[in-house]
Parts: C-alpha cells; sequence; structure tokens
C-alpha cells in the first residue's frame, strides 16, 4: 500500500533485507523488548530467561552501573544511587511531585525536569530510562546477532508532551531509531486484535506502576481507531504501595526516616500487596530503625486502603465514556493491562463499572505484563515493512487538549483532547498595544481553565511586527502534533505581509547539543565503535531508498515525463555510487537529495492511493 | 486531489448538512490507510513529508464534517456567507434573554438533579436548532439564515460547557 513501498513480504530482492524492528515497553517498575519472529510476537529473554527487566539503575562508584535486576536486589542497601520508578519523574519539576519526601532520592531541582544526586553525578530520568532501553537494545541486538532497524516505543496515553519528548530523547540517548511512540493501551489492543479478531468497541484498562491509562479503541479490519483516551499520569501500583507502608508503619507505631528505612518500607508493603493477590492474609515485613518489624494485613484491609486510588481510576473511565459519547453497554470486553490489574479489588471493581450482566468481557488472558510489548513488536515489525497483508493501522488522538495563554491567565484552546493526530490547527490573534512590534507566545497543556493549572509547554516571543494600530496585526500562531503526538508551534504575522516565524520545541526537551554531548560523555553504548555504526546504518538506508524508488518507478512511472524519470535514473545512480564511499555524511546528503527529488512522485503517487480510497464511489450513493 | 479541495470533495461527498456518520467513518478510515505516516515509515524523508501533510488535511476534515456545527458553518462560508462568529454576535432579542434565564438557572442551581434537569432543556433546543440546519441548507439553501443559526448553536454549545463544568463540579465521580 505504501507510496513507494515495494518488497511485499517473501518477495524481498534478499531475504536478508528483513528488517529487525523491535516493540519496547519502557514501564515505571520493569521493562521489557519483544519482536515478531516467524510470524508470532514474543518477548526476548535475558541470557538468564527473564523477560522482565527492573526498571531499575545503580550508580556505582567509578562510573560503573548495575542495571535490572542486580540494582533490584541492592535497592534495599543503597537506595540513594539505586534509582527505581523514575517513569513518573519523566518531564516533570520537583514541584510536580507530592510524593517526593517519600522516596529517598536526593533530589535536584532544575527547570523542566528534576534530577536525581548519586555518587556518580546527579542523574535525570531521561538518562535513567537510556540506560534501560540501552540494555534492551544490547538484548534485542544479541538475540539477533545484528543491528536493530528500529523500535517502536510505549508510552502512558496521557504522558504529556513533555513527558513523551523525553521518552524520546531517551531513546536517542540509548541509540535507537525510534520508528513510533505509540500509546500503551492501543499496543495492548493491538496484541488481543490480532490474535483474537475482534471487532467492535474496546476499553482498555491499564494499571501500571505509576501511571494509569484508559482508552476506548474502535477495531475495524486491522484498523485500531482510538476513539478516546484519558486518565492519570501519576497514578499507579506504586501510590497503594505507599499507602499500604504508611498504614503498616502506623500500626507498627514506627517511622521511616532515613533512605533505607523508606525503601524497606516500600519493598515489603509491595510484597505483601502482591501475596494478597493469591491469598486473603499476608504479613508487611521490614527492619526500619534496626528492629525487625511484622504486620499482618488482611486482603480487606489493603482494599480498603486501595480504594480511593481505584475509584479514582473509575472516574477516569467514567470521563472517558463520556467524552465518547458512548454507553458501558457498547463496550464489547475490556482489556487489563498492567501488573495492578492482578489484584482481585481491580478485577471486581472493573468488572462491576461494565456491567454484571456480562455485556462486556474482562480480558485477561494475554499476560498484562507482556501484551502492551508485544503489541509494540506487531506494530514495529509493521512499520519496518515486514508484515503480511500491511491492514495493521493505529489510528491514536491526542489525550490532553493544547492551547495558548490569552490575557488574565486563561487559557485558549487550539487543539482540544481526542483529536486525531496527525493534526494542525492555526488561530490568529492580535496586538493589544498601538505600535506594539513583539508578541509573547505561551503554549501549555490540560483541561484546565486558567494557565496555572495546566503544564506549560513553552515559551517563545515573536518579534519584528511592524508597528500598526492596536488589533491591526494578525498573528497567526500554528499548532503542529506529529504521528508521535509530539507538538511543534510556529508564529507568523500576516497582517502587513511582512512575516516572522519561529519554530519552537517544547522547552523543557534536551536540544540536540545536549543530547551528542551526553553521547560523548559515555553511554552505555558508546564503546561501540559510533563512526562505523553510522556508515552501516548509512549505507542501509541509501541502498532501502533506492529500492524503494526504483520499484515506485517499476509501479508507476506513467506518472512521470521521460525527463523527470531520466531525472530520478541519474539521481539514482548518484547515490548507488555515493552508497559505495565510506563518508557517512555524504551518503546522508545523497538521501536527502534523493529523497528531495522524489517529492513530486510521492505527491502524485499519493493522490493516485487517495482517488483509489474512494473509487467506485460517487456523490449520488449517498 | 490536491490539498486545496473541499473537505467534501476529498471525502468524495455531496456539499450539503445532511451527513451519513457510517460513511463519513468509514471513508476517513479508507482514506488514512492511504495516506498516513505509518504506512511510509520504512521509505524515504520525502514520502514521510507528503503523507504527513496529507494525514493532518484529512483529520481536519474529518473533525470539521463529523461536528454538525462546524460542518455547518464551513457550508456558509463555502456558499459566500461566513458566520464571522467572533465579530458578529447580534442575535435576536428573544433568544439573548433565553440564554440570560438559562445562566441565572445554572447560577442558582444548587443540585445534582436541577442541573440534569437543565441539561436536557439545552439538548431540546440543541436538536431543534440542529434540524434547522438541515432546512435552511439543504432544502431552503438559506445560508444567511443557516449563520444565524450557527451562531446560536455556538452560545448554546458554550453555555453546556459551563454546565458540564458545573456538573463535574457536583459529582466528580460522575
Amino acid at each position: 500500500m505504501a507510496l513507494l513501498q515495494i518488497s511485499e513480504p517473501g518477495q524481498a530482492p534478499d531475504p536478508h533485507q528483513r528488517r529487525i524492528a523491535v516493540g519496547i515497553d519502557l514501564g515505571t517498575t520493569h521493562s521489557l523488548v519483544a519482536a515478531v519472529r516467524s510470524g508470532v510476537a514474543e518477548c526476548l529473554p535475558d541470557a538468564q530467561g527473564r523477560v522482565l527487566l527492573p526498571s531499575a539503575v545503580r550508580y556505582l562508584a567509578g562510573g560503573g552501573r548495575q542495571i535490572g535486576h542486580d540494582a533490584l536486589a541492592a535497592q534495599a542497601v543503597d537506595p540513594v544511587n539505586t534509582l527505581v520508578s523514575t517513569k513518573r519523574f519523566m518531564g516533570r519539576a520537583l514541584a510536580d511531585n507530592a510524593d517526593a519526601s517519600r522516596l529517598p532520592y536526593e533530589f535536584v531541582d532544575r527547570p523542566g525536569m528534576l534530577a536525581m544526586r548519586t555518587r556518580d553525578g546527579e542523574r535525570t530520568p531521561v538518562e535513567v530510562a537510556a540506560e534501560i532501553l540501552a540494555t534492551l537494545r544490547q538484548r534485542a541486538e544479541d538475540t539477533f546477532d545484528a543491528d536493530l532497524f528500529g523500535a517502536v516505543v510505549t508510552v502512558p496515553a496521557y504522558f504529556d508532551d513533555a513527558q513523551r519528548q523525553a521518552t524520546k530523547d531517551a531513546a536517542q540517548l540509548a541509540g535507537l531509531n525510534v520508528l513510533r511512540l505509540i500509546s500503551e493501551p492501543t499496543a495492548a489492543a493491538v496484541a488481543y486484535g490480532l490474535d483474537h479478531g475482534s471487532e467492535g468497541l474496546y476499553a482498555v484498562y491499564d494499571l501500571g506502576g505509576g501511571t494509569f491509562d484508559i482508552s476506548l479503541l474502535r477495531l475495524h479490519k486491522g484498523v485500531f481507531e482510538v476513539v478516546a483516551s484519558g486518565g492519570d499520569a501519576a497514578l499507579g501500583g506504586d501510590d497503594i504501595d505507599h499507602a499500604l507502608a504508611d498504614w503498616a508503619l502506623a500500626q507498627a507505631g514506627a517511622a521511616a526516616t532515613t533512605p533505607q528505612d523508606k525503601r524497606a518500607a516500600l519493598v515489603a508493603a509491595r510484597a505483601a500487596k502482591e501475596a494478597l493477590s493469591g491469598a486473603e492474609s499476608a504479613a508487611w515485613i521490614a527492619d526500619i530503625g534496626g528492629h525487625a518489624l511484622h504486620v499482618p494485613v488482611m486482603r480487606a484491609q489493603l482494599d480498603t486502603l486501595a480504594r480511593p486510588l481505584v475509584d479514582r481510576t473509575l472516574a477516569a473511565v467514567r470521563k472517558v465514556l463520556r467524552d465518547a459519547r458512548v454507553g458501558r453497554d457498547d463496550v464489547q470486553g475490556v482489556v487489563m493491562v498492567g501488573g495492578s490489574t492482578r489484584m482481585p479489588l481491580v478485577r471486581e471493581a472493573v468488572a462491576a463499572l461494565f456491567g454484571d450482566n456480562g455485556a462486556a468481557r474482562v480480558l485477561t488472558d494475554v499476560n498484562p505484563d507482556e501484551v502492551v510489548a508485544l503489541g509494540a513488536a506487531i506494530q514495529a515489525n509493521a512499520l519496518a515493512g515486514n508484515a503480511a497483508g500491511g491492514e495493521l493501522l493505529l489510528l491514536d488522538v491526542i489525550a490532553l487538549s493544547l492551547g495558548l495563554e490569552t490575557m488574565g491567565g486563561l487559557v485558549e484552546r487550539v487543539i482540544e483532547r481526542n483529536t486525531p493526530i496527525p493534526a494542525a490547527q492555526a488561530q490568529e490573534f492580535t496586538t493589544y498595544q498601538d505600535g506594539q512590534t513583539a508578541i509573547a507566545i505561551h503554549v501549555v497543556q490540560g483541561e484546565r481553565e486558567l494557565v496555572s493549572e495546566c503544564r506549560s509547554l513553552a515559551r517563545f516571543e515573536l518579534r519584528g511586527i511592524p508597528p500598526m494600530v492596536a488589533g491591526a496585526a494578525r498573528i497567526r500562531v500554528t499548532f503542529q502534533v506529529d504521528a508521535d503526538g509530539l507538538l511543534s508551534v510556529s508564529a507568523r504575522e500576516t497582517g502587513s505581509g511582512v512575516e516572522a516565524s519561529v519554530v519552537v520545541k517544547p522547552s523543557y526537551g534536551l536540544g540536540d547539543e545536549q543530547i551528542a554531548q551526553m553521547l560523548k560523555d559515555g553511554f552505555s553504548h558508546a564503546e561501540q565503535d559510533m563512526a562505523a555504526r553510522s556508515l552501516r546504518q548509512a549505507r542501509v538506508d541509501a541502498q532501502r531508498l533506492v529500492l524503494a524508488t526504483r520499484s515506485a518507478l517499476a509501479a508507476d512511472s506513467g506518472l512521470l515525463s521521460a525527463a523527470e524519470q531520466a531525472a530520478l535514473q541519474t539521481l539514482l545512480a548518484d547515490t548507488e555510487r555515493t552508497a559505495s564511499s565510506s563518508d557517512a555524511q555524504a551518503i546522508e546528503a545523497a538521501i536527502e537529495t534523493l529523497a528531495d527529488g522524489t517529492e513530486t512522485f510521492a505527491a502524485a503517487r499519493m493522490n493516485q492511493g487517495i482517488r483509489r480510497a474512494l473509487a467506485g464511489r460517487t456523490i449520488d450513493q449517498i | 486531489m490536491n490539498l486545496a479541495d473541499t473537505d467534501f470533495t476529498l471525502f468524495g461527498l455531496p456539499p450539503q448538512q445532511a451527513l451519513d456518520r457510517a460513511v463519513l467513518d468509514q471513508r476517513w478510515r479508507k482514506l488514512q490507510a492511504e495516506v498516513h505516516p505509518d504506512r511510509f515509515a520504512s521509505v524515504g524523508a520525502a514520502a514521510q513529508r507528503a503523507a504527513m501533510q496529507w494525514a493532518v488535511r484529512v483529520n481536519e476534515a474529518y473533525q470539521r464534517l463529523k461536528d454538525p456545527v462546524r460542518r455547518a458553518a464551513y457550508l456558509c462560508a463555502l456558499r459566500g456567507v461566513p458566520v464571522d462568529a467572533e465579530r458578529n454576535t447580534a442575535m435576536p432579542a428573544n433568544f439573548l434573554v433565553q440564554q440570560m434565564n438559562w445562566r441565572e438557572e445554572l447560577d442558582d442551581a444548587t443540585d445534582l438533579a436541577a442541573v440534569e434537569c437543565l441539561g436536557d432543556e439545552v439538548t431540546g433546543m440543541e436538536r431543534e436548532l440542529l434540524a434547522g440546519l438541515n432546512v435552511s441548507l439543504d432544502v431552503e439553501g438559506d445560508a444567511a439564515v443557516a449563520a444565524t443559526q450557527v451562531r446560536a448553536l455556538m452560545f448554546v454549545q458554550r453555555f453546556r460547557q459551563d454546565l458540564e463544568r458545573r456538573l463535574d463540579g457536583l459529582d466528580p465521580t460522575r
């Protein structure tokens, strides 16, 4: 179906051309990597056969790292240097985290995003995520004994722009080519949808360690359309651990003050909570302040503590149903995702909400820990062009409204939540003073009316507006959200014909220079030969584009004049010649030239595709 | 096909207010299946850029066509009578009086039932106005009348937003 896409599966010119693409679930408590092998999506295990990688990084003296299980094992003895559950801090400032005082970290407040002070220096959540992603990348490359073509990385649907940007930065730091960021509930639905061949309206209830997502999806012949999504980016199983730890400490008449005690109390709470998913009673056992404490916990007690949090998730579910203007009865099934959905209380509450009469099935048959990574792997495989049929298509929405600050600290929404992405929207503004030559633009995200209650994404100024009377200037601000859900904003003064424009990336994001510096400063994969790697990558890219263009020409040369065809052939030959050189930069330049040269052709083929989509349907048929 | 074609042309639909939502949704999926950037993830940057432009255009048209008020406003503009809601706020006096009464009722309402009752009234009014649009645009072909109806609907919808917010405030778990 793809425009310049050629190789049908099995007909690839060279079987070794099959691209290795993986799906990565970067979770709060643990992360996984999965890939489609022999047509089946499966999670890739480490050398010890474990698929779950705890999302934990321990910084050792002398620049060393422990990642995953080893780090987790050390968290109680070395809490300050062992960073866990840091996904909650992605793209967040210290002020955004109310429970920071309950955590054993030495937080460093920084504009945009906090950091944590370890013995190996200050570390941001992005760097922690990058360590985890690099470990998973290495695992995948070892499994296939090949470089990765790219990865689909999942994010909570309710992640805002700053959090998505942070995730993408982390992937870039880890040396991953991000094919797409997709939302976790959508990925879970993909894993279910393809296994079950389901059609209709489904809800995905995803309660992870640190985030809660609810999405409504319409499944239709391989098209997964997100109808509405919502949730809470700071609500998860960790909150239940905190509540249980606080309760148990109160029962024991103890207080956790040191980092070690805080961590021990949480670890014990988590263990008790997990035990209570299978048993009616368990115990919270921890060494606090040198005393061995033992507090028995009944499941009913845990349920009482967890109930307010579960109720918050149910309120979010109702809100999403309302947004989508559908009733609970319209929902055919509820996919349960995330380790916290193992709790009986959660399963019962969700089943009760969607009708005890069995109107909606509560689906739990795919491992809730693995389902997101599996779905991401299926999408990665499709994006890499390996999938047969090519029917899979994810049509996602933006979960949080985007807007601008206007007079009086109020928000003017530019793109409403649940708008399908990619999307663009322009809004006109004007000056309010005579002779005003600059305007400040403040981009925010959220549903509240007041700027102070929304997330601030970016501030920039448009200067050089020609002096005019108040209200005469026309400032057109354009928001563009790409298929990853990432925003860019530009502003232009059009009233007088004089143009000034600026494009911003959300402020919190790391600049390209910062990323380059961090890469140079030594990252998990830095010891590899980056130069050789980028040359290899450039050659593969060039070869791919040449093949794609050739096959597009073979299919649709009729769309081009003889002269245009000849020009393209020259470009193709140039690209191939350059690709055999050892100059990665020259190859990349040649790729860009070829890409530019095929722009018209690509547009013509796009038109043809659209006409095909509408073919056979005329106006009188309606 | 051209990025500058009308929404109706792009979706292969007649330029009228009456619309079969199922057909619209199906066309949208078909068009996105052709133009979505995911379809071109493994090919060059040129195709990616073209796909992004088209996918944005298709979504923009879809958002406008699926909302009856925005669709009507768009039709009015196509027929040379822009709704121009920001500058043209002149409304019939009886309509404005009713709006004021609603606002007062909402301010005075203290419980959920009262707000919900008002909500039903608003829904009724909305339905009536929407039905009126089908007549003015598709039967009588009077875009000027339709533009007034669109402005009225914008007032009603703004009121509905305030009402919804009030409902959320009264019952955060609803």
